[in-house]
């Protein structure tokens, strides 16, 4: 579903991602590990077609990027640790306003059922401005799923969030998850991507350092592979 | 970084030796005007340095183009390079001008079309380097000054042309002249003080810009430098 | 799996900014009192008797909409760089002028407002008439160069360290010819001048319109694009 293939991406003279190669089979959970400037929200940027590449061939959900970058967007979901959001519009005005944006069709039904899904259908009236932290982000979950993409990328969703939140947004992960699509997830967080992610890899010095499926720890130590990876 | 290639120190030397024969060619060698006096000799100067920065500004928004298109950050450079040499060219420009008007048109300044122009052009530069100071990802800060000089490079102009909707009393020295306006007639001795003048700065430009972007290419190493120590 | 076509995308934009505008009215206030104060200020730093008031008219209201319209500009793409919308704006799988054209488009509602509203208050307070068409003309020209022109230099300096003192610095010496010929304008049609002696201003704001629309839809991509 994603395939990236001797990824370089440099700004200005400075070089951030260096030959990069990175897989995803449709359905994957991926989780992204890597320490801060890694270059782990770079990566997504490009794949999420906000960023060219500077070097290396990028396909997301069968287009290439940034050819084709129309067509990835409309087959692509993306949740940042910014909302994404506006803070004037109620959480029905922001989906109806994303949903034309995308052409969704049969607009009405489709927000209920969103909504619905990241439970505030019960706010949809209220202003943006006035959610807590979690909803904002349940919310931009909903914006990003809208449009029914292939792909979702989340970008560190779990930054100011607290624990009834974070929870909150664990079980509205694992629900879009399950509809089959592709996930691709950063985190500073090893233990709430070991519980969702089916494969981890870890991003350091711009390549993927090590990579490794959920089944091939065999109940191993998340925490000791990453160390692992970042020493090697 | 490399060493100074020895045609760049030879033009260094030359570009010193050019300035001090246009220097007595201005000030010595043309005869002086029957009217301005002495301070038309200010004239040589003037023009010589007008006419490479705007052969400057022009130069650094083709530049602007070719980054826009090739994204190699080499233009960006050279398009530095050009604008801040032309920015400093211009501004001498102005004080020559005015220093010639002070006696000629009795006041150092007037909100004349070229002399206006003039001025807003120095302050799109300047607003240039303000808006690249700015922006840190060198490659946003050198796509977003290719863009503003281009704007800037569009739009001066119009400016030009709008403020002659009010009024001018610059001269024209070349070409046809309004019936009105002062107009200098050249003799053979003036013409060449004026053409050498040309030479002489259009040769210190391209000295300036040459080691102005052996400047930029080294700030562009210790930029990366920084950045990877980070 | 569609995509909107760029009319579509930038009704949409107009709309979320309008709707959201008329909510919170955060921009249109302040644009409207800062301009009151401007003219209040200019009423006694002018002196404006009678007398004098004739010849400066144009000037100060032009100088008006410039100031007000960098507060407008400002807010509205802080607005979207804030709380990250505009990636969400460049996630969606529409064309980046239908951005350009929506977001210019808002801008130019915001300033042709704040202007319906400015104009019938100066003319009350100087007892002067300002509802000419040919004035009117003038002004929407003038807007339509200055919210192309501004959208563009404050989709710019949104990404800068220093961006609200940056975008007047950027944008009034580019906007100026706008300025000169509408202040031109406005003023002959007040004076009632023969239409022959307004046209080359009118030609300047016409040309000036055309070209940096076509350079700002140009060069949009560049600016939002990494």
């Amino acid at each position: 579903m994603i395939e990236v293939y001797k990824l370089t991406k440099r700004f200005g003279t400075k070089t951030v991602l260096r030959g990069l190669d990175f897989d995803v089979r449709a359905g994957e959970f991926v989780a992204l590990l890597g320490p801060n400037g890694a270059g782990k929200t770079t990566f997504l940027r490009v794949l999420a077609s906000l960023s060219r590449p500077t070097f290396g061939e990028v396909t997301v959900a069968g287009h290439k990027l940034p050819a084709e970058s129309a067509q990835v967007r409309a087959r692509l979901g993306v949740v940042s640790h910014l909302p994404l959001l506006y803070a004037d519009l109620s959480a029905e005005e922001n989906l109806q306003f994303f949903a034309r944006l995308y052409a969704v069709s049969s607009l009405q039904s489709r927000i209920t059922e969103v909504l619905e899904l990241v439970g505030l259908d019960t706010r949809r009236k209220d202003l943006v401005r006035n959610f807590s932290r979690g909803m904002t982000q349940r919310l931009s979950i909903g914006r990003a799923i809208l449009h029914d993409p292939q792909v979702i990328l989340f970008d560190e969703p779990y930054t100011g969030l607290d624990q009834d939140a974070s929870e909150m947004l664990d079980d509205v992960l694992r629900t879009v998850a399950k509809q089959g699509r592709t996930v691709v997830m950063t985190s500073h967080d090893l233990a709430r991507a070991e519980d969702l992610a089916t494969r981890f890899d870890v991003l350091s010095r711009g390549v993927i350092a090590a990579s490794a499926t959920r089944d091939s720890f065999g109940g191993g130590n998340l925490l000791s592979f990453y160390k692992q990876a970042l020493a090697g | 970084m490399s060493p100074k290639p020895t045609l760049l120190k030879i033009l260094d030397y030359v570009s010193i030796l050019l300035l001090a024969v246009a220097t007595y060619l201005a000030l010595v060698f043309a005869p002086t005007e029957l009217i301005m006096g002495n301070a038309q000799r200010i004239f040589y100067f003037h023009i010589g340095t007008a006419w490479t920065a705007l052969l400057g500004f022009i130069f650094a928004a083709v530049l602007g183009i070719l980054y826009l298109v090739t994204k190699n950050i080499k233009w960006d450079i050279l398009e530095v390079a050009a604008v801040e040499i032309s920015v400093v060219f211009f501004l001498i420009t102005i004080i020559l001008g005015s220093i010639w008007a002070r006696p000629i048109w009795n006041t150092w300044w007037t909100w004349d079309p070229r002399l206006t122009t003039a001025a807003v052009t120095e302050l799109i530069y300047i607003a240039y380097f303000m808006l690249r100071s700015g922006i840190e990802d060198p490659e946003r800060r050198a796509r977003f000054g290719a863009v503003y000089t281009l704007l800037g490079g569009v739009s001066a102009p119009i400016t030009f042309m709008s403020i002659r909707l009010f009024r001018s009393i610059h001269p024209v020295v070349i070409g046809a002249a309004n019936a009105n306006q002062e107009k200098m007639n050249m003799t053979p001795d003036m013409l060449t003080a004026f053409l050498f003048a040309l030479f002489t700065f259009t040769v210190i430009f391209i000295d300036l810009f040459w080691n102005r972007y052996r400047l930029g290419q080294l700030e562009a190493k210790v930029e990366q430098l920084k950045l990877s120590n980070q | 799996m569609l995509t909107p076509s760029l009319l579509r995308a930038t009704l949409a934009i107009v709309r979320k900014d309008l709707s959201a505008e008329l909510r919170s009215r955060e921009l249109l206030s302040a644009m409207l009192v800062f301009s009151l104060l401007v003219i209040l200020i200019f009423n006694f730093t002018l002196d404006l008797d009678p007398v004098t008031r004739k010849d400066v008219t144009a000037g100060v209201l032009w100088s008006t909409f410039a100031f007000a319209g960098t507060l407008g500009l400002n807010r509205s793409m802080a607005v979207e760089k804030d709380r990250g919308s505009l990636d969400g704006l460049l996630l969606a799988p529409i064309d980046r002028s239908a951005i350009f054209f929506g977001k210019a488009i808002s801008n130019l509602a915001f300033m042709l407002i704040v202007e319906a509203i400015v104009l019938p208050v100066y003319a009350v307070l100087y007892n002067e008439n300002l509802f000419q068409p040919g004035l009117l003309l003038v002004i929407l020209l003038g807007s339509v160069g200055y919210a192309a022109v501004g959208t563009l230099l404050a989709s710019m300096a949104v990404h800068a360290r220093t961006r609200d003192v940056l975008l007047p610095i950027l944008l009034f010496p580019v906007i100026l010819p706008v300025l000169l010929a509408a202040v031109k304008a406005s003023n002959a049609f007040l004076a009632d001048a023969p239409l022959a002696e307004i046209m080359p201003s009118l030609n300047i704001l016409i040309g000036y319109d055309v070209i940096f629309i076509a350079l700002s839809y140009m060069f949009f991509d560049e600016i939002v694009d990494e």
